[in-house]
């Protein structure tokens, strides 16, 4: 039954510019400024979605952010759907597509419908109660609660979207442009603030803009017609930046908040294509100024929740914003004078008003000899007890309230109706204000929590701040604004001001019905079915606190964070419970304070920009010859070079047996590099590494283990002394950073008196390492010149030389066991270097390896690896490392932890050598290790390390840390696996070379 | 997210900077002297309380400096800022 209730022509509606978009399949038209919502009510569409739990139609009830009902899926036949969009915020463009949630199998015949009658089964905390029961009963409704609960659905591809971040920087960030947002920007511009303006409408105005109140006026105008002169005069303003469709969702502190830019949402695909969907602003402004508006409440009645049941100011937005009629035959339903206005104003657009129910004995507000004036009858102190239709509400049933408020008396008033205005009253909009951590105060005589402090960064002014009439409004913003900015006077000084005033007041949280509450619905919060009935629920449970209450029952905790009904629930518990709301305290409002797509808060970091990644000098030949990566840190590394055809494990076997037989190359240059400078470096290393410094000659490399304070070990490297007061220091890859963070923290803290001065190099330098019997050929090869025996160049030593000009540092140092050079060059001249080795090495079969190779190696040698072999619970003692701690030096970092008695116990879990019964067997990383097979509970002895299958001893070799495995040699050990237990011997650490010969092969 | 003022390099943001727990605690000149509980105190026993608190904080991304800023834990308000090596705020 389409039908058009577009009743008058509105100025921010285009007609010329029609559109036609689809709702549920179902072809529609609206204009050029419409919302999806206000389109489908002048199409006298109102049922768009079911409710969570009961499955009951629900129809839009609101026109802006705070929406609980009509929250669609946009674009739902795409893969790249998106759910839980309000309607009332999509504006609509030519060929949008949108459809109900939330209902299985269609809005229309929704099965889980039935839920509605099957209440009694669902009360507050029926999913916590379930998830309780035993399994059993849970698989049986699972199936049943999936399919019919949940809310949208997710796309499934990847979004095809750009997004954007941007930084603001500003003096004076107001967020809500409506009157008093405007007049707060336009006056903090004005006086040389750069100023930010922000709106998630996307229109300027808020709703003065569309005020047809004739008691409110500005300068003997109408109020709209002065504020669209103000907003027209922005233009002219320098200092001033106004983003619409831009919600602000987060406050966090010191003034920094997030904001979400909408720029293309409401544009035809094709204008759409390539351009920033959406941008998160990240803004830091010196002050802050709070426009946000306030939020009408509804009333709490049975059955509140039919289609055709909506906010009164929403009613008014529709009608005089957009030309919408949302009724033909209209009810208010008030607890205070802004009903009548609402009513008004449809009235004289000719639109049907038939009773307006006011559970207030009376008004003296001008406007009401109005509404008598116009006929519209008037049922003081009278409240709604039930409601009727399903789809489309059809009538109210009414009847006077008892003086208490507590109940009804007399007789039932059938009226029928297809809309009701509800009008609770208004509660400010202060999400953002408690989100900046700023404390709330309670108006027992008004009912409002309000913003109890402005500071020097910040104020809340308008309706958010308390303020709700237009004289109130006005006056406090132009005082509260003239003390914030520390200024002497606005521009909007002295105006006149003209407005009705609300005297009579009354409120009740739960209104009364004939029935009793237990045969009643009166919903407190809609989006996820909360009745009054379950918060009463909650606290005859036992449950006390507001937060409890809140998750017990889920009130508030839907998407729209329970913007509308927060207050009742709140209200209903103070009644309940006999406490006052003041003392109950709110429950916390979190970021975001509207939803936030994935994509705005990733923005560009996705893909390649997700992280940083370093590569080498060295790294395009790498990707040449084939080379595998693995990710180090944020490093690509090679991992290795497989040959066509080859298995990683045949590459690795390949690589490791050449490295050995003849010679490999590695690329080295991720390793840490530290350059240290100053007269007390070596006394700066003796109080870091646990060994000696002193005594290095110049021209000496020295391997070193640093530990923590608490005595465990933290990297290790080799540091080379280059000069009298130069050194340089490797530290493994991963930990470069921290290590140089570690040292300059020493350094800044504790020995500020040493004169040492830290540099990473990491990136300054590029490192190829020369290994095997035939490394020492090759590079005489490159630099002939150079003496090249033991006796000049020996084992741990360095030498600085020219290749071709470049000046290398050449380390002889070995982390494989075979004789090896690390040359490191200039990073530049990295590639160059690498590719001379490989030429010169070609005659002896040079084989590049990758960081699996190397892993392989130095396990056959029993190096550790900090961080494998190690996870920050182990000291150099449990590592069998006990010659590398100095027992001379009287103080570097851990000593002393090394001498307490839990450090010192005997049975502490130490590295060892594992070797299997069957040499083929290869152990994983991480297995168990235990002594009983038929133990229970078995004992964990520890766990294996590092394991790998040796091509240069044939048998498969590890590393583990087991419990007391200094006194194990040679006990036989288990490591039960998932089908079989493996038995392995515990042996030495060192599995290869054990006198070190070939490192003067 | 903090605005921090570095005392070396003026306001940045939090993400600049990383926090490094108690300020304060000096490293015992001679550890050997010291018995177990006297070493574990140092070594283990930090501070954690609602209100004011004493803490150190580093520009890890900008000057590297380390300095120590009082903060009140309660609300996150920074109430001084000052250099290593300089005595707390009495207030
Ligand atoms: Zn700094």
């Amino acid at each position: 039954m389409t039908q058009n209730l577009r009743v008058k022509s509105s100025e921010f509606i285009d007609e010329t510019n029609r559109i036609s978009f689809k709702f549920d399949g179902k072809t529609y038209y609206g204009f050029k400024g419409d919302t999806l919502a206000s389109a489908l009510i002048a199409n006298n569409v109102h049922l768009v979605g079911r409710s969570f739990k009961y499955h009951r139609p629900r129809g839009i009830m609101t026109s802006g952010s705070e929406e609980p009902n009509a929250i669609v899926q946009v674009n739902p036949n795409s893969n790249i759907t998106e759910p839980n969009a309000r309607a009332t915020e999509i504006e609509i463009y030519e060929g949008l597509e949108a459809s109900s949630q939330n209902c299985w199998p269609s809005v229309n015949f929704d099965i889980g419908g039935i839920n509605n009658f099957l209440a009694p089964l669902f009360p507050a905390g029926f999913y916590y109660k379930t998830f309780m029961w035993p399994k059993s009963f849970w698989e049986k409704y699972e199936f049943f609660i999936r399919h019919s609960a949940g809310l949208g659905k997710s796309p499934n591809t990847r979004d095809p979207d750009i997004y954007d971040h941007r930084n603001i920087h500003c003096d004076v960030l107001v967020v809500g442009a409506g009157i008093s947002g405007i007049l707060a920007a336009k006056n903090a511009a004005k006086n040389n603030f750069k100023t930010l303006l922000l709106d998630e409408k996307n229109e300027l105005g808020g709703s003065t803009i569309f005020e047809a109140n004739e008691d409110n006026k500005i300068n003997h105008n109408s109020a709209s017609e002065w504020l669209k002169k103000e907003i027209n005069e922005l233009k002219n303003i320098k200092n001033l930046e106004i983003k619409t469709r831009t919600s602000v969702a987060a406050y966090h502190q010191y003034n920094y908040l997030l904001a979400r830019e909408n720029l293309t949402d409401h544009l035809v695909k094709k204008d759409k294509k390539n351009k920033i969907r959406q941008r998160l602003l990240k803004i830091r402004a010196k002050k802050v100024i709070l426009a946000t508006g306030a939020i009408e409440r509804p009333l709490i009645f049975n059955n509140n929740d039919r289609p055709g049941i909506m906010l009164s100011s929403a009613i008014k937005k529709y009608s005089n914003f957009y030309g919408v009629a949302c009724g033909t035959k209209n009810i208010f339903f008030t607890n205070n004078d802004s009903a009548y206005e609402s009513a008004l104003s449809l009235h004289n657009k000719g639109i049907k008003v038939e009773a307006i129910i006011d559970i207030r004995e009376n008004s003296d507000a001008k406007i009401i000899k109005k509404i008598n004036d116009a006929g519209i009858k008037i049922y003081w102190a009278h409240t709604i007890v039930d409601t009727r239709g399903y789809k489309r509400l059809s009538g109210v049933s009414i009847m006077k309230l008892s003086n208490d408020g507590t109940s009804v008396t007399g007789s039932k008033i059938s009226i029928s109706c297809d809309c009701l205005g509800i009008a609770g009253g208004w509660t400010p909009a202060v999400h953002l204000y408690t989100q900046s951590g700023s404390k709330l105060t309670f108006d027992e005589e008004r009912k409002i929590f309000f913003p109890k402090t402005d500071t020097k960064e910040q104020i809340s002014v308008g309706s958010c701040g308390g303020d709700f009439e237009l004289n109130d409004i006005i006056t406090n913003l132009n005082y509260k604004l003239k003390k914030f900015l520390n200024i002497n006077k606005t521009d909007f000084e002295g105006i006149t001001l003209e407005n009705d005033h609300e005297t009579s007041k009354r409120n009740i949280w739960l209104l009364p019905s004939d029935q009793t509450i237990g045969k009643t619905k009166p919903f407190v919060d809609y989006q996820n079915d909360a009745t009054a009935k379950d918060i009463k629920l909650a606290l005859r449970e036992g449950f006390r606190s507001i937060e409890h209450v809140k998750r017990y029952t889920t009130t508030g905790m839907g998407t729209d964070q329970g913007k509308l009904g927060n207050m009742h629930a709140l209200g209903i518990i103070a009644d309940t419970a006999g406490v006052k709301m003041g003392e109950l305290g709110t429950t916390t409002f979190r970021p975001p304070y509207t939803p936030l797509t994935f994509g705005t808060i990733v923005g560009r970091n996705v893909g390649e920009f997700f992280d940083t990644f370093r590569r080498t000098p060295m790294n395009d030949w790498h990707i040449k010859n084939k080379a595998e990566f693995e990710n180090v840190g944020q490093w690509k590394r090679s991992w290795y070079y497989p040959k066509e055809g080859e298995t990683m494990h045949q590459a690795v076997q390949r690589e490791s047996k050449a490295a050995r037989k003849s010679a490999g190359i590695l690329d080295a240059s991720t390793l840490g590099k530290i350059d240290i400078q100053g007269s007390d470096a070596s006394e700066f290393l003796n109080r870091v590494y646990t060994n000696a410094w002193s005594k290095l000659a110049i021209g000496k490399c020295r391997y070193g283990l640093m530990l923590n304070e608490d005595g465990m070990v933290y990297d290790d490297g080799v540091t080379t002394r280059l000069g009298e007061n130069h050194y340089i220091m490797t530290t493994t890859t991963g930990g470069a950073a921290n290590v140089l963070g570690k040292l300059e923290d020493y350094l800044q803290t504790e020995w500020p008196e040493l004169d040492v001065y830290l540099t990473s190099v990491t990136d300054h330098f590029a490192t190829a390492s020369l290994c095997g019997p035939n490394s020492k050929k090759i590079l005489n090869k490159i630099i002939p010149n150079l003496d090249l025996s033991d006796d000049n160049f020996p084992h741990m030593s360095f030498k600085e030389v020219l290749i071709d000009k470049i000046k290398c540092r050449i380390m002889r140092i070995s982390f494989t066991g075979e004789l090896s050079y690390e040359i490191n060059v200039p990073a530049s001249y990295g590639e160059a270097i690498w590719q001379k080795c490989i030429e010169a090495g070609k005659e002896f079969n040079i084989t590049p390896y990758g960081t699996e190779t190397m892993h392989l190696l130095r396990a056959e040698k029993g190096f550790i690896i900090v961080g494998q072999d190690t996870d920050g619970t182990m000291t150099p003692i449990d590592l069998q490392m006990d010659w590398i701690v100095s027992k001379k030096k009287y103080d570097f970092i851990g000593k002393r932890s090394l001498y307490r008695s839990d450090t010192m116990k005997e049975n502490r879990k130490q590295l060892v050598g594992l070797l299997t019964e069957d040499p083929n067997i290869v152990l994983e990383e991480g297995a168990q290790i235990v002594s009983e097979l038929n133990q229970k509970p078995v004992e964990m002895l520890g766990h294996v390390t590092s394991s790998y299958f040796s091509p240069n001893l044939n048998k498969s070799i590890a590393l583990a840390v087991v419990k007391d495995g200094k006194n194990m040699m040679g006990r036989k050990l288990f490591v039960p696996m998932e089908n079989k237990n493996i038995s392995v011997t515990v042996a030495n650490t060192v599995f290869y070379d054990e006198k070190n010969e070939r490192l003067n092969a | 997210m903090f605005l921090i003022n570095c005392p070396y390099c003026g306001e940045r943001d939090q993400q600049e900077f990383k926090a490094g727990g108690e300020a304060h605690i000096e490293r015992p000149k001679q550890p050997t002297e010291l018995s177990d509980d006297e070493w574990a105190e140092y070594l283990f026993m930090r501070k954690n309380i609602k209100g004011v608190q004493f803490e150190r904080w580093n520009h890890a991304h900008g000057c590297r400096k380390w300095f120590n800023m009082a903060r009140d834990t309660s609300n996150d308000e920074i109430k001084a800022i000052y250099k290593m090596g300089e005595k707390p705020p009495t207030q």
